[in-house]
């Protein structure tokens, strides 16, 4: 699994940070940089306390390596 | 400029005679489409067609060059009798005339198109979204009755206005409005194709693909590929901007040398694709065709087939500038880095464009490209970026001069198109 932010969601609170510091950054305006490797074994549970905990509920954990896009 | 008819360069010719062009851009009225191509080929059921779009190998005209068939296949199969197909016609990008071109030349090929398209998928709604401008001055609404009167539509067609937005034509904000939404994009997954207008699988194809799309029905495979290069076969519409400021919209076969387009005597610099595209050296483009595999070594792609040819009197600096805060403006504002990192970019390059910025311009530019790209719902920061480090890298020395508070340009007229007025928050549906 990989974490992945829905960007619209996302209102920078800044608490997936906090909660997994391993993976997750904040930019220079409070939005989360997320480090694109899939989450190691031993940090699922506080990935999936981020998600959970996100107050804007814009955090997902999603199966690494997804076809992103299908064009326009 | 006259964006209503193709270039005069090249001469009409019945697209049944083989390879000759143009296509798609001959004007006919309803009679007259009847004449040249018949009435509309249908297939008799749902995916008949597909076959004959793989072997054309016809990709999406909007810009991502995606292939149709794999669109059709996945709408066709996603929910059968649940699908809506949409035309595009939104071209919100600025610098382009090609979609109007050959909705004022040709609409029937583009609305055979759709009903071709809602055959091959299943669909029982079929929708063209057009700028409201255009929908008024083409009068595609008054054009339906007399297609309905000869009996051509299987699926009936609502006519949408899409807003004049740089983002309109973006699938998800596509089937956003069509929803009853603003023209905004979404998050995806899912994709529009899985749930799109309505949550229905929705087909999205630009109004030039559908056109081709009507040909490919007719005429096959084999004459599509007639022209254009293996891997890229075809023709496509481009807006031509020549250094002298006039445009026009040609109908060109893939692989054409960009020389042959484009006068590029007293030109500094080609902007390749739009405002989403790459800034290409002109002595480089001088070497370049047209086609994907020819430009993506340049950094540039064919997109929706926008080829500007920048005066060599214009400071690139400047012109980017310009159409960067145009980007900026044009962000819909929902994602936190596209939100926060596209003024910051437009106001860096404003003061690289003024003259004499500190050093930290460029690393701040450096820094914030890096920091949008990848992190927006939909592909505009990405898009932004690219345009932006094509900038840093064509106009470096004139950048250079910048730093110094030099401009080499001998005309601060504004070169490219931006749209005039600021767009507010309510232009959104």
């Amino acid at each position: 699994m990989s974490l992945r932010v829905n960007p619209i969601a996302c209102s920078g609170h800044g608490l997936c940070a906090e909660l997994l510091p391993e993976l997750i950054s904040l930019d220079e305006w409070g939005y989360p940089l997320i480090a694109g490797q899939p989450v190691p074994p031993g940090l699922a549970r506080q990935a999936r306390k981020a998600v959970t905990d996100c107050p804007a509920l814009a955090l997902r954990l999603e199966p690494a390596q997804k076809e992103r896009r299908a064009g326009a | 400029m006259s964006p209503q008819t193709a270039s005069t360069t090249l001469a009409p010719q019945s697209p049944a005679g083989g390879g000759g062009l143009p296509r798609l851009l001959p004007p006919a009225g309803l009679a007259e489409h009847l004449r040249r191509h018949g009435p509309v080929p249908y297939r008799g059921g749902t995916g008949a067609l597909i076959g004959d779009v793989r072997a054309a190998g016809l990709t999406g005209r909007g810009g991502a060059a995606f292939p149709v068939h794999r669109k059709l296949e996945a709408v066709a199969t996603a929910r059968p009798g649940r699908a809506i197909v949409v035309g595009n016609g939104a071209e919100g990008e600025p610098a382009s005339h090609k979609d109007e071109a050959l909705l004022f030349a040709a609409p029937h090929l583009v609305l055979d198109g759709l009903q071709l398209a809602a055959e091959a998928v299943g669909a029982r709604r079929a929708v063209l979204y057009i700028r409201g401008d255009l929908r008024e001055r083409t009068r595609l609404d008054d054009q339906m009755p007399e297609r309905y009167a000869h009996g051509l539509d299987r699926v009936a067609v609502e006519i949408m206005s899409a807003p004049g937005r740089f983002l309109a034509g973006e699938e998800s904000a596509l089937a956003s409005l069509i929803s009853g939404g603003p023209a905004v994009p979404r998050f995806t997954p899912p994709r529009v194709f899985e749930r799109g207008v309505d949550g229905r699988p929705t087909l999205v194809q630009n109004v030039e693909t559908l056109a081709h799309l009507a040909l490919i029905a007719r005429y096959g495979p084999g004459w599509f590929r007639a022209v254009g290069t293996p891997d890229e076969p075809g023709t496509m519409l481009c807006t031509l901007r020549q250094a002298d400021g006039s445009a026009s919209v040609a109908e060109v076969a893939i692989g054409t040398p960009l020389a042959d387009l484009l006068d590029l005597r007293a030109v500094s610099a080609v902007l390749v694709g739009g405002y989403h595209g790459a800034w290409i050296p002109a002595a480089q483009a001088a070497a370049l065709a047209l086609s994907n595999a020819a430009l993506r070594p340049a950094g540039a792609f064919t997109g929706a087939g926008v080829l500007a040819a920048l005066p060599a009197d214009r400071c690139g600096v400047v012109e980017s500038a310009r159409i960067i805060r145009y980007l900026a403006l044009e962000s819909a504002g929902q994602c936190g880095p596209c939100r926060s990192g596209l003024p910051s970019i437009a106001a860096a390059m404003a003061e690289l464009a003024a003259g004499g910025p500190g050093p930290h311009v460029l690393r701040d530019l450096s820094r914030w490209a890096g920091l949008v790209e990848g992190r927006g719902a939909c592909h505009h920061p990405d898009g932004t970026v690219r345009f932006l480090r094509s900038a840093l890298n064509v106009f470096a020395a004139e950048i250079g001069q910048h730093q110094q508070g030099r401009c080499t340009a001998a005309s601060d007229l504004p070169f490219l198109p931006v749209p005039a007025g600021p767009s507010t928050d309510a232009d959104w549906s």
